[in-house]
């Protein structure tokens, strides 16, 4: 397992697309800590970049390099090779690989411009981000056999998290105005990991503006000890859902 | 002249010493034998007068802060004369009523009473005036242990007052840190009212009053001014109100008034005007807030010019599309425009009122989903063709840098 792990972080460094990406962050996150005169501002703008670019990177990217290897997959299951442990080493190589281009991207220029609980805050979502996408990827993939097909669903499935979602949220709030919603949009924020991630890097960034109405309710359920476990299982389960169904479906799959 | 007037006085009057060794060991004896202007000082020690009444004008004076203990029973001091000073004593454990206003100090209808340097510890209602004329608080500090806002007293409470002075004191703990209620003619300077339960200051029915370079950190609510005329704030600091009805400040119903060079930083709302007339704000800095400032369709004629401000959640928000206010000659961090001739101010209009601040006002769930992607698409639209947003809500005269200020 180690060995095709090693195979594939290797094989994705070869191919240059995740350096691109990671220069292309290291260079985003530079300009915007340097372009605004105070870090919590440079901060502002890179969430933005860090909920919609990093989910749609990391998914497409992943989609695409699993519907690439079909051959050498297919190569490794006529070998003495579980078929457990071939996904899980293929899943854990994207990870390694797209967490580091995260990291060293977008978690450096935070790290030097904004060490600040904001900072790190916003570390962990896009690295818990990725972590997520690169397990829907894997499921998309392995799902559709088609290439075109399994892209498609890729996009979607980030279209929705990105935007329909917040869209639905947002016409079920108001349909719904008139009852206390509070409590409800805790459980919304579970159903969609950007959401989960945003709120918990805006109750660092906003918080006087959180602690108003609704965000105490947030700031009273997520800001203690007991929310970041919550905030991090609900990611972890995120992460291993898709990660089980799909080897789940591989197991069974006529390759 | 002055000096032979001042004369017999100073022959005539005689001083006291009370002691807990000596051959006055209670405060209320030396007070009951001593005449009108006399000086009594209180040595060290500590000493349970069961409710010391002072009744004649006369001069106390603590050396090395005696205590004078209320053994959660009694109000401590109660001052029913004009021209008493009290200066130099601890202040502990006042009594406690549901129904009656029990304080370390109390002031009777007086006038010309000063009260300095004390520490008042652990008291229900801290210093109260009740119908007071040139009295002067300086320089004491009140700590209390407040829970919750009914079974709590004020720190320095002033009913239906005039030309009071409080200057430089330390409140902490009370449920509002300085009450105004009837007070006109009075001035609240250099006073650092923190983490009380209700407001840091709370201002009801009194006019013309100034407070100014005053410290208000993390109270409950903030500070509230209400149907007041002529109020003036100047110089103070605003810190972290925070909470679903904290405001840096609240003016609810307030005319004529000024605001001035005040600091606002990380309040859920800076200011919240509700129903206010010619209010002037200027030279303000904003900074941080989740709200600068809410100003409600029901305030008329208020100038909002020359302020700064930075780094706010929502810049402003409100509650209608009736907008009787004027914006000017402020500096926004989030301008956008540009500045073609150079002369410093914006050639395009400032819509401080993003779509947003309109959609959270009405629907507060909706904060959730503050900053995503699909909110700030909305925000970009509006900022074209304004539909929700007041079209009149807007500075003119953008400031292109920070004032200094």
């Amino acid at each position: 397992m180690k060995k095709i792990i090693k195979y594939v972080v290797l094989d994705i460094l070869r191919n240059r697309i995740v350096l691109a990406y990671t220069v292309f962050l290291f260079i985003i996150s530079l300009s915007v800590f340097n372009l605004e005169d105070n870090a919590a501002k440079g901060l502002l703008s890179l969430l933005n970049i860090i909920l919609i670019i990093v989910p749609l990177i990391s998914i497409i990217f992943s989609t695409i390099y699993v519907y690439n290897s079909t051959e050498f997959i297919e190569l490794l299951v006529s070998q003495p090779v579980k078929r457990t442990g071939l996904l899980l080493s293929i899943f854990t190589g994207l990870a390694i690989s797209l967490l580091l281009a995260f990291l060293v991207g977008a978690g450096l220029p935070i790290l030097i411009y904004s060490a600040s609980g904001a900072g790190f805050m916003m570390i962990f979502v896009g690295l818990a981000l990725t972590l997520v996408f690169v397990s829907l990827a894997v499921l998309a993939s392995v799902i559709t056999r088609d290439k075109a097909k399994g892209i498609g669903v890729a996009i979607l499935l980030w279209f929705y998290f990105a935007l329909i979602y917040d869209g639905i949220i947002l016409f079920i709030l108001f349909q719904f105005s008139d009852y206390p919603m509070e409590k409800v949009t805790i459980g919304f924020s579970a159903l969609n990991p950007i959401d989960l991630g945003r709120i918990m890097i805006l109750l660092k960034l906003d918080i006087a503006a959180m602690m108003g109405y609704t965000g105490a309710v947030f700031k009273d359920f997520f800001g203690g000890f007991w929310g970041i476990l919550y905030a991090l299982l609900v990611m972890l389960l995120w992460v291993f859902l898709p990660v089980w169904l799909t080897v789940r479906k591989f197991n069974r799959k006529d390759l | 002249m002055m000096m032979l007037l001042l004369l017999p006085h100073l022959v005539f009057s005689k001083t006291w010493r009370v002691s807990r060794q000596g051959p006055i060991a209670s405060i209320q004896s030396a007070v009951n034998q001593a005449a009108a202007g006399d000086t009594i000082l209180v040595e060290k020690g500590i000493y349970l007068e069961k409710g010391l009444l002072i009744g004649k004008p006369l001069f106390l004076k603590g050396l090395n802060m005696p205590v004078l203990d209320g053994e959660h029973k009694y109000e401590i001091v109660s001052i029913k004369s004009d021209g008493v000073t009290l200066e130099g004593f601890d202040f502990r454990n006042s009594g406690f009523s549901g129904w009656n206003d029990v304080a370390g100090i109390k002031i009777y209808d007086a006038k010309n009473v000063v009260i300095r340097s004390n520490r008042l510890e652990n008291t229900f209602f801290g210093i109260y005036c009740q119908n007071a004329v040139h009295c002067t608080i300086i320089n004491n500090t009140l700590h209390s242990n407040a829970a919750d806002e009914i079974e709590s007293g004020n720190g320095i409470h002033c009913w239906k007052c005039d030309s009071m002075q409080i200057t430089g004191n330390t409140i902490t703990g009370h449920r509002d840190g300085i009450y105004f209620e009837f007070v006109t003619h009075s001035l609240i300077e250099h006073n650092n009212s923190f983490n009380n339960v209700r407001y840091g200051l709370h201002f009801m029915f009194s006019h013309n009053d100034t407070y100014k370079n005053n410290v208000f950190n993390n109270n409950g609510s903030g500070v509230s001014v209400m149907f007041s005329h002529g109020v003036n704030m100047l110089g103070n600091t605003f810190e972290r109100s925070q909470g679903g009805s904290a405001y840096g400040i609240l003016m609810k119903e307030i005319t004529d008034s000024h605001a001035e060079a005040n600091h606002f930083s990380n309040n859920t709302c800076g200011i919240y005007m509700e129903g206010t007339t010619r209010i002037m704000v200027t030279g303000n800095t904003f900074d941080g807030n989740g709200w600068a400032m809410k100003i409600q369709a029901s305030c008329s004629d208020n100038t909002i010019t020359g302020n700064n401000f930075k780094g706010n959640t929502f810049d402003v928000a409100t509650n209608g599309s009736l907008v009787l206010s004027r914006f000017s000659r402020n500096y926004w961090d989030k301008y956008e425009g540009y500045d073609l001739n150079r002369d410093g101010v914006g050639d395009i209009p400032y819509r401080p009122v993003s779509l947003y601040s309109m959609i959270a006002e009405k629907n507060p769930t909706t904060m959730m989903l503050f900053r995503s992607f699909i909110v700030s698409l909305l925000d970009k639209a509006e900022k074209m063709i304004p539909s929700m947003t007041p079209v009149d809500m807007k500075d003119d005269t953008p400031i292109m840098k920070p004032l200094t200020l």
